[in-house]
C-alpha cells in the first residue's frame, strides 16, 4: 500500500506494524467486515418480508394458506438453528441444480444420485463450471443470505403474529363499522399500529441476527472469522511478515467489533422505540403525551 | 452387519469406546442413528453441567447487579454485557486461543505443577465457556424477575418482621425463581441448542469423538446428502427439548403450588436462535 512497505524485512517497530496492517490480505480482512455488514443489511429486510408473508399467511381464512404459514412459524422451534444453516445451504444448492437439470437436460438418462455422488448434467451446474471465481463467491453469499432469511423469517413471523394480535380489537371493529373493507382495515389500521408491539421482539431478533453472523464461516463464506484464523496463525520467516500465533488478538478484535455493534444497536433501537411510541395507546405513549402537555 | 452389532460397535463411539474407525462406505440408516445418538451424549453432558453450575453463578450475578453499591454492581453489569453482547461462536474461538497460549508444561504454584493441557480439550474448555455464557444470560433473567417482585410481597415481609437474609431466603428468592422460571426454561433449551456449536469452533474433536452435529456433518459430507443426517439430529433435539420442557414443567408446578390455580403461569416455550 505504501511505498516504504516494499521491503518488509528491513522495517522495525511501528512502521512494521503499519505496513503489516495495510498488507493485501489485511485489506481483504477489512473488506470481510463489509461482507458482514452487507449480510446484515440484505438479510434484515428480506427476513422481515418473509416473516411478514408468514404472519399474513397464518391469519388467512383459507385453510391451506394458514396451515402453511403456521408450519413455517413452527419450523424452527425445538431444533438448533445451526442444523438449519448446515442443512439449507446444501439442500438449496442441490435443489437449484436439480431444477435446472430437469429443465435443461430433459433426456438425461443417468440417475442424479449415483450412490454417494450428486451428478447433474454439465450445463445445469450453478454457477457454470467455467464461471469466474467471483461468481462462485457471490453465489455462495447469496445462498447464505437466503438461508439466514428463511431461518430468521420464521422468527420474525412469530413476532409479527403476536404484534398483529396485540393491536386493540376495538380499533379494527371501528374501522369496519366505518365501512372499510378487510384490505383497507389491514393496510390503514392494523399494519401502521402493529410495529410498536412488534418492536421489542424485532430488536431482540436483530441482536440475535448480529450474533449469528459468525456462522457465515460455517457456510463457507470468507468472512471475518475465516480471515482472523488465516491471518492470526503462526507465520514463519517464509512470509513477508513473520509473527508467532496471534489468533488471540484477532479474535479479541472481533469481540470488540461485536460488542460495539451490540451497544450501537441498543442505542439506536432505544431511540426508535421512543419515536414509535409517539401517539400510541401504550404506557410509553401516554407518558410522552403527559410530558409534552 | 445387524443393527444390534452396529449399536454395540458405535453406541459409545463419542466416548472413544467400541469400533475405532468410523464407517466409510455403505452407510446404513442404523449407523447414522447410532452414531448421531452417541454424539448426543456430549450435548447432554455440556448442557446439564453448564446449566447446573451456571445456575449458582447466575444467582450471584443477579444479586450483584441489583446491589446498590457500584463496586459490586458494575463488574456484574460488564460481565453480563460481555457475554450477552458477543456471539457465543467468537467466545469459543477466543477461549480456545487463550487456553492454547497457557504454558504446555503446566504452571508452578508453590512448587506444585498444575497441568493446563486438559483445558484446551473440549470437555473442559468448552464447558467453561458455556458455563459463563449461560450464567450471564440467566443472570439477566433472574435480575429481571428480582425487579418484578410485587411491592406488596416485600411490604408484607417487612410487616412480619422479616429482614436481611431471612427475608431474602423466604420471600425474595423463591418469588424471583417462580417469576423467572418460564424464561429460564427457554434459556435451558437455547443452551442445549448452543452445545452443537462446540465442535465447529476451534475445539478439535479428539479421535473423532464429537457431538451429534459433528457426526451428522460427517455423514452429510461423505454421502453429499443432507436429507438424512440433519433430520436425525433434528429428531433427537426435538426429543431432548420435550424432555427439558417436561422436567422444567415439574419444577414450575412445584414453584407455583401455593398460587391459586387460575393464576398459575403456564410454561410458554419460545426457543430462540443462536446467541
Amino acid at each position: 500500500m505504501f511505498a516504504s512497505c516494499a521491503d518488509p524485512k528491513s522495517l522495525e517497530g511501528l512502521s512494521w506494524l503499519l505496513c503489516y496492517l495495510t498488507s493485501g490480505s489485511h485489506i481483504a480482512f477489512y473488506w470481510s467486515f463489509v461482507t458482514v455488514l452487507v449480510l446484515l443489511a440484505v438479510t434484515a429486510p428480506v427476513a422481515l418480508a418473509f416473516g411478514f408473508a408468514g404472519a399474513v399467511a397464518a391469519r388467512s381464512h383459507l385453510w391451506p394458506v394458514s396451515v402453511a404459514g403456521k408450519t413455517y412459524t413452527a419450523m424452527v422451534r425445538g431444533i438448533p438453528d445451526i442444523v438449519f444453516f448446515l442443512f439449507f445451504v446444501i439442500a438449496l444448492d442441490q435443489g437449484i441444480e436439480w431444477v435446472t437439470h430437469q429443465i435443461r437436460c430433459p433426456d438425461w438418462t443417468e440417475p442424479v444420485r449415483q450412490g454417494l455422488e450428486f451428478r447433474v448434467c454439465p450445463s445445469a451446474k450453478v454457477p457454470p463450471g467455467n464461471a469466474a471465481q467471483i461468481w462462485h463467491q457471490i453465489y455462495g453469499f447469496g445462498l447464505a443470505v437466503v438461508t439466514f432469511a428463511i431461518v430468521f423469517g420464521a422468527f420474525v413471523s412469530n413476532v409479527l403474529t403476536g404484534a398483529m394480535n396485540a393491536v386493540p380489537r376495538a380499533q379494527l371493529e371501528t374501522a369496519e363499522s366505518y365501512g372499510m373493507t378487510q384490505g383497507q382495515v389491514f393496510r390503514r389500521i392494523l399494519v401502521p399500529q402493529m410495529w410498536i408491539y412488534a418492536l421489542p421482539g424485532l430488536s431482540n431478533l436483530w441482536m440475535i441476527l448480529i450474533k449469528a453472523t459468525p456462522l457465515l464461516f460455517l457456510l463457507g463464506v470468507q468472512d471475518i472469522v475465516y480471515w482472523a484464523r488465516e491471518l492470526g496463525g503462526t507465520k514463519t520467516s517464509l512470509y513477508a511478515y513473520p509473527h508467532p500465533d496471534w489468533r488471540l488478538y484477532y479474535f479479541l478484535a472481533l469481540l470488540v467489533f461485536y460488542l460495539g455493534m451490540t451497544r450501537l444497536s441498543e442505542i439506536v433501537l432505544g431511540r426508535l422505540t421512543r419515536r414509535l411510541s409517539f401517539g400510541q395507546a401504550t404506557a410509553a405513549g401516554e407518558a410522552q403525551r403527559k410530558a409534552a402537555a | 452387519m445387524s443393527c444390534i452389532e452396529t449399536i454395540a460397535d458405535y453406541g459409545l463411539r463419542s466416548l472413544g469406546m467400541g469400533e475405532r474407525l468410523l464407517p466409510r462406505s455403505d452407510f446404513t440408516l442404523c449407523q447414522q442413528f447410532t452414531l448421531i445418538g452417541s454424539g448426543m451424549i456430549w450435548n447432554i453432558y455440556f448442557g446439564v453441567l453448564a446449566l447446573a453450575a451456571g445456575f449458582f453463578l447466575a444467582n450471584a450475578l443477579a444479586m450483584a447487579k441489583a446491589a446498590p453499591s457500584p463496586v459490586v454492581r458494575k463488574p456484574a453489569e460488564w460481565f453480563i454485557f460481555l457475554f450477552r453482547g458477543s456471539p457465543l461462536f467468537i467466545q469459543f474461538f477466543l477461549a480456545y486461543e487463550a487456553l492454547v497460549l497457557l504454558p504446555r508444561a503446566g504452571i508452578d504454584i508453590f512448587g506444585l505443577t498444575v497441568e493446563t493441557g486438559w483445558l484446551t480439550r473440549a470437555w473442559a474448555g468448552a464447558l467453561i465457556v458455556l458455563f459463563l455464557n449461560t450464567a450471564a444470560y440467566s443472570a439477566e433473567i433472574f435480575h429481571g424477575a428480582l425487579m418484578a417482585i410485587p411491592k406488596g410481597d416485600l411490604e408484607a415481609a417487612d410487616a412480619y418482621g422479616l429482614s436481611g437474609w431471612k427475608k431474602f431466603r423466604r420471600i425474595q428468592w423463591p418469588t424471583m425463581l417462580r417469576l423467572a422460571w418460564p424464561a429460564y426454561t427457554n434459556e435451558a433449551i437455547f443452551l442445549f441448542h448452543a452445545t452443537t456449536l462446540v465442535f465447529f469452533s476451534g475445539f478439535p474433536a479428539f479421535q473423532q469423538r464429537g457431538d451429534a452435529l459433528y457426526y451428522a456433518k460427517y455423514f452429510a459430507d461423505k454421502t453429499f446428502n443432507p436429507f438424512v443426517p440433519y433430520p436425525i439430529v433434528a429428531f433427537y433435539f426435538i426429543c431432548l427439548t420435550l424432555l427439558v420442557i417436561w422436567l422444567f414443567g415439574l419444577m414450575n408446578r412445584r414453584l407455583n403450588r401455593h398460587v391459586p390455580a387460575a393464576r398459575r403461569p403456564r410454561l410458554r416455550v419460545r426457543p430462540q436462535i443462536i446467541r
